[in-house]
């Protein structure tokens, strides 16, 4: 019982109670009768947004968050550490151990795909039939925008936030990250956040999409204000991320870990969390002056007022574009970290890879008006960024070709994270090549907003994210959980994925070059028969990922076969460890003499981690 | 008992926990903001389908007929039982003539696009106001509309004066109450899904009067089953 | 050295290279000439056919992308498997051939250039039926038809300033005619996209954003409403025509008897309005 008692996962939740109902009878206290229109819309916009601040502070606090600024400030000496050793409780609240924020990334994550999965199902529901409503119009708004705005916020932290976390210490050999207290603030940060995006079917919902624009988002219900706060933690959580990552690559590495030497999937972190920092406070901004556009009346947006619905959309995009290659580079990152070991060849091209991450992102904050081509930017804008935007796809091309001349006369395994890899490249080239047609501005007049946009940046995001997502999943659990995964399953689960995946998607291009434009609840009749063909291809792709889970769990919780060290014959630093890897990583800091591509290269792993034995602690 | 059947257990109990969730939150989504159907009676005239289909526009619906929201203007249709219900959703027949009587219980708010302010895609593209047929009314008058995009369908909805006395409150508005009677008739053709809505700014509070009941099927907005 | 297998180099990227060329010299003409024409949005209007033609461009250029891609693929995933077995030999430590590097460079940056520059040119003779906002830099010469597309929530509406702000409330326009397009709204930002004239335009608040259109022969074409703007957005579509030059007379007077009714409140024919006020009490 006494257990019960302190700064926990349970007293968070009752703290986050108790300032959502702290903020929500301050705000009426402070605006009740003063702003009119509140009592004509049934709503004090103020308390719904106060509240859920109150909420996630009390949340905050219940965890602990507060209580080494104030230990430091009664005089205590200064700690990096937090219930590193405590056990499976450890895993329930604050803990700064980074393997242990990598797993609670990975599950949290997880659970909250698996909501916008569930949308994504009812969205197919819906598109069954171009006649008959399964939910009410507004409703299917709310599913849409849920689906969309919970995936990209999620994903965002996808591969940094679990793998990041857990594995760039142990690969730069470190014992810990930078700052590991923020570590896991952008964790809970993001789990508060995903819990306040599915209260908003308690307040109607939202109906402006992922996009969220001005002014149908001051128009909106309260639920807006869930989807504005859900999207500011997340930007509060991205900055706070990349800010950890790039200081702990740069200040951090171990002896010897020269800018040459870092294994390709630290490069592809740090270029990540280089953009995550500049672009995730625009966002903020632009959804801060929304907020206020809609609590006391501002007009940022509002162009009869003195605003302009441009300047909300060029912030977003400001940042929206560079949100999309923060979900593709790590994706690349991974793609190139793992072939190499399945081919049993250095990585082809290192530096040119490299060139290839940096490249993206340099390109990606130059490129954003092309969501913007039709909408009436100014006529001269567009040839500079139809050209941007097709250079962009020269750096891009490089991973392609690093990735493509480490498999030529390799020794190829195809192996489960080694088939999703190769799965990337497929889909890459399609989302890449649509991204052509849709830089291109006489085609893009055809295909902006319709479907063809949409299958475009499944391919891309799903096709290639999340691809590697699982390709890491099934790569490295075996490292941090001590258990291995069945392969067997696990190539099922691929194959279903694979062609569920692409059935799904294909016909969509077809569906928007035909005309079909997106979010809308309704079509022709004469794409009656590609809809539900795509929507019986995504039941199975829903199903595919049940088939996962089942996999997971069996065998993570019934079967738990032991993984040895090395289960992939890998070079890399962290399959010289433990699996799963002991608390403070290394027993002494290893000392790095090349980079871990040494395959078919004379010589042992490129670093000493004395005293680490082989085999399950 | 054995830790596998401990596992068993605790897997079979999460999937359930999992299951109702899912199960709750889909729920939640499908009864959100919708309206119950309602079934106009036909009558038959000259063996051709008729329809009555007498509606109400209020300026707040009132916490009896929307606890959630007792402030939202809302259209209401009277059953066969003479009572006022709240549902925009209606099923009609196809090829039928159907005569529309409004009572509005609301006052001005004024049209966004001063062309809508005269009846289109009715009988003679006139509307009968209290008694007299007019064929436009000023768009600054303009309290609502009843319009069928598909059909081409607009007429604009006359106001109640802003200085009338005996002002309904909330719904349901009883005919003693101030009020103004808008009839008009137009024709159905084959069957489809076709959405209705106004398209006066009248929701108050919110920006460009057009979120809140605006948006929300069963308030301004609805469907014309016709079948 | 530890290649345990004695595969000749030069051969196989000999073998994957003249694979490469010569299934793009079989598929690209193919593609360009049976599949590019069928690309939507198809010929209904001067700027839907320019959309076509770019299109056709793009995919002949996108064909021998995905055969060498194919092919490599083909070829290595199959020739450079690992035999059966439980050895793990390494493969040949390869790490960079600065020729290869070299090439993949030039030819990606050359085709990237070529279509930038390919499409530059398209857009700046007559905009390829994009809005181009209210100072279009790319106007086509000749007499234009003005038609202000009016969206509000949840309809289009459309006037014409040339027979005195004429509305109505579905889009007739003549055939052979170049028409400008003043594309505003009234309250959120809508998108007016003619699917068979390949026009589309955001309509922002405020904002006049001009697009051109040359029409063709008589025909019917859908309009959609391609960007969220609330509860009807998938709802917002109707159909509209592109009639003979008797026949747009015709309607024109037609329209304009309904017109007469509502004409004395109508505002001024303006590239922009601002209803005001902004939120209305009920």
């Amino acid at each position: 019982m006494r257990r019960l008692l302190g700064f926990n996962l349970l007293t968070a939740i009752v703290l986050g109670i108790a300032g959502w109902y702290i903020g929500w009878y301050a705000a009426h206290a402070i605006v009740g009768p003063s702003i009119a229109y509140f009592a004509d819309v049934d709503y004090n916009e103020l308390s719904i947004v106060l509240a859920y601040l109150g909420g996630v502070i009390g949340f905050l606090i219940g965890l602990g968050f507060l209580n080494y600024p104030f230990a430091r400030l009664r005089g205590y000496p200064p700690s990096l550490r937090e219930k590193e050793t405590e056990g499976i409780g450890r895993y329930f609240g604050l803990c700064t151990d980074h393997k242990v924020v990598g797993i609670q990334y990975l599950v949290g994550i997880g659970v909250f795909i698996f909501v916008g999965g569930i949308n994504a199902m009812l969205i197919r529901i819906e598109l069954l039939s171009p006649t008959h409503q399964v939910f009410p119009a507004g409703t299917y708004l709310t599913i849409v925008g849920i689906h969309g705005t919970m995936m990209m916020g999620m994903m965002t932290s996808g591969i940094l936030g679990p793998f990041g976390n857990y594995l760039i210490p142990i690969l730069i050999g470190a014992r810990r990250m930078a700052f590991p207290r923020i570590e896991a603030l952008t964790f809970w940060l993001l789990m508060a956040g995903g819990v306040i995006l599915e209260t908003t079917v308690f307040f109607g919902g939202f109906p402006t999409g992922w996009t969220g624009y001005a002014p149908l988002n001051t128009q909106s219900n309260p639920g807006m204000d869930c989807y504005i706060i859900f999207f500011a933690l997340v930007g509060v959580s991205m900055t706070l991320l990349g800010l950890n990552m790039i200081a702990t690559i740069v200040t951090m590495r171990a002896p010897g870990l020269t800018w040459t030497r870092l294994p390709i999937f630290v490069w592809g972190v740090l270029t990540t969390a280089i953009l995550m920092v500049l672009a995730a406070p625009v966002l903020i901004a632009a959804l801060s002056m929304a907020l206020l556009d809609r609590t006391i009346q501002t007009s940022f947006y509002i162009p009869s007022a003195g605003g302009s619905s441009y300047l909300y959309e060029n912030l977003f995009w400001f940042f929206g574009h560079p949100e999309v290659y923060i979900l593709a580079l790590p994706g690349f990152a991974i793609v190139l970290e793992i072939l190499p070991v399945f081919a049993r060849k250095p990585l082809w091209g290192y530096r040119l890879a490299v060139a290839g991450l940096l490249g993206v992102t340099l390109l990606s904050f130059f490129v954003w008006q092309h969501h913007l081509f039709v909408s009436g930017i100014n006529g001269d804008l567009r040839p500079f960024y139809m050209l941007s935007t097709e250079l962009i796809s020269i750096p891009t091309g490089f991973t392609f070709l690093c990735g493509m001349m480490t498999l030529w006369r390799g020794q190829i395994r195809y192996s489960v994270p080694m088939l999703f890899c190769l799965a990337w490249f497929f889909n890459f080239l399609i989302g890449g090549l649509t991204g052509v047609f849709l830089s291109d501005v006489p085609s893009d007049v055809t295909t902006h907003g319709s479907f063809f946009s949409m299958a475009h940046f499944h391919y891309t995001l799903m096709g290639g994210l999340v691809f590697t997502f699982f390709a890491a999943i099934y790569y490295w659990v075996p490292k941090m959980t001590g258990f291995q995964l069945n392969e067997r399953m696990g190539k099922i689960h691929f194959w279903w994925m694979f062609i569920a995946f692409n059935s799904t998607f294909l016909p969509l291009f077809a569906a928007g070059f035909l005309g079909q434009p997106r979010r809308v609840v309704t079509y022709s009749e004469s794409l009656h028969f590609i809809n539900v063909w795509v929507s019986v291809s995504a039941f199975a792709l829903g199903l595919a990922q049940v088939f996962f889970l089942v996999n997971l769990v069996n065998s993570l919780v019934f079967k738990r076969v032991p993984a040895p060290a090395d289960p992939w014959g890998s070079k890399s630093i962290e399959w010289q460890l433990p699996s799963p890897v002991p608390v403070y990583n290394f027993t002494k800091i290893p000392v790095f003499s090349g980079d871990p591509y040494g395959y078919g290269e004379a010589g042992g792993p490129v670093a000493v981690p004395a005293g680490a034995p082989a085999g399950r602690d | 008992m054995r830790p596998r059947t401990w596992k068993l257990l605790g897997t079979v109990v999460a999937v359930a926990v999992v299951g109702v969730l899912v199960g709750l939150y889909v729920s939640r989504l499908t009864t959100e903001a919708g309206s119950p159907s309602y079934t106009v009676p036909v009558k038959t005239v000259n063996g051709k389908p008729v329809v009555d289909l007498t509606i109400e526009t209020v300026a707040a619906v009132g916490p009896e007929l929307s606890p959630s929201h007792p402030d939202y203007v809302s259209y209401l249709i009277r059953n066969t039982e003479g009572k006022w219900v709240r549902s925009t959703v209606w099923r009609l027949p196809a090829h039928a003539t159907v005569h529309v009587t409004i009572y509005n219980f609301d006052g001005a708010s004024g049209l966004r696009n001063a062309y809508l302010a005269r009846p289109q895609g009715v009988d003679g593209n006139v509307m009968i106001v209290d008694g007299k047929t007019l064929d436009v009314i000023s768009p600054d008058d303009a309290s609502h509309t009843f319009a069928v995009p598909a059909y081409g369908l607009i007429v604009p909805v006359a106001p109640v004066a802003d200085d009338a006395k005996n002002q309904c409150g909330y719904a349901p508005c009883a005919l003693s109450t101030a009020h103004r009677t808008i009839q008009f008739t137009f024709h159905t053709g084959n069957a489809g899904h076709f959405r209705w809505q106004c398209f006066v700014p009248c929701a108050a509070g919110w920006l460009y009067g057009f979120g809140g009941p605006m948006q929300t099927i069963g308030y301004m907005d609805g469907f014309l089953n016709v079948a | 050295m530890n290649a345990t297998t004695t595969q000749a180099g030069p051969n196989h990227a000999r073998r994957v290279i003249v694979a490469w060329i010569v299934l793009s010299l079989i598929l690209t003409p193919i593609v360009a000439i049976f599949l590019g024409p069928h690309i939507p949005p198809g010929n209904g209007s001067e700027q839907a056919s320019e959309q076509t033609a770019a299109n056709t461009v793009i995919t002949a250029i996108v064909t021998p992308v995905i055969c060498l891609l194919l092919v490599f693929f083909l070829y290595t995933l199959t020739q450079f498997r690992k035999p059966r077995g439980a050895a793990l030999p390494d493969g040949p430590p390869l790490r960079e051939q600065r020729t290869v590097q070299l090439l993949w460079v030039v030819l990606t940056s050359a085709t990237v250039l070529f279509l930038a520059g390919y499409g530059t040119y398209e857009l700046l003779q007559n905009g390829s039926g994009g809005g181009q906002g209210p100072s279009p830099v790319a106007v086509p010469s000749g007499h234009k038809l003005q038609v202000q597309v009016i969206a509000q929530q949840w309809e289009f509406t459309y006037r014409y300033p040339s027979y005195d702000g004429l509305e109505t409330s579905q889009l007739v326009i003549p055939a052979d005619t170049l028409i400008e397009f003043h594309v505003t709204s009234l309250d959120a930002v809508h998108s007016f996209w003619a699917y068979q004239l390949g026009i589309k335009a955001d309509a922002n608040p405020g904002v006049d954003n001009v697009a051109y259109l040359k029409t063709k022969g008589p025909r019917t074409f859908s309009v959609h409403c391609a960007e969220l703007c609330g509860l009807w957005h998938g709802y917002m579509f109707s159909q509209g025509k592109v009639v003979s030059a008797s026949d747009f007379a015709a309607w024109v007077q037609q329209q304009q008897q309904i017109f007469s009714a509502v004409k004395q409140y109508m505002p001024a024919y303006a590239n922009v309005y601002y209803p005001d006020p902004q939120r209305r009490a009920g």
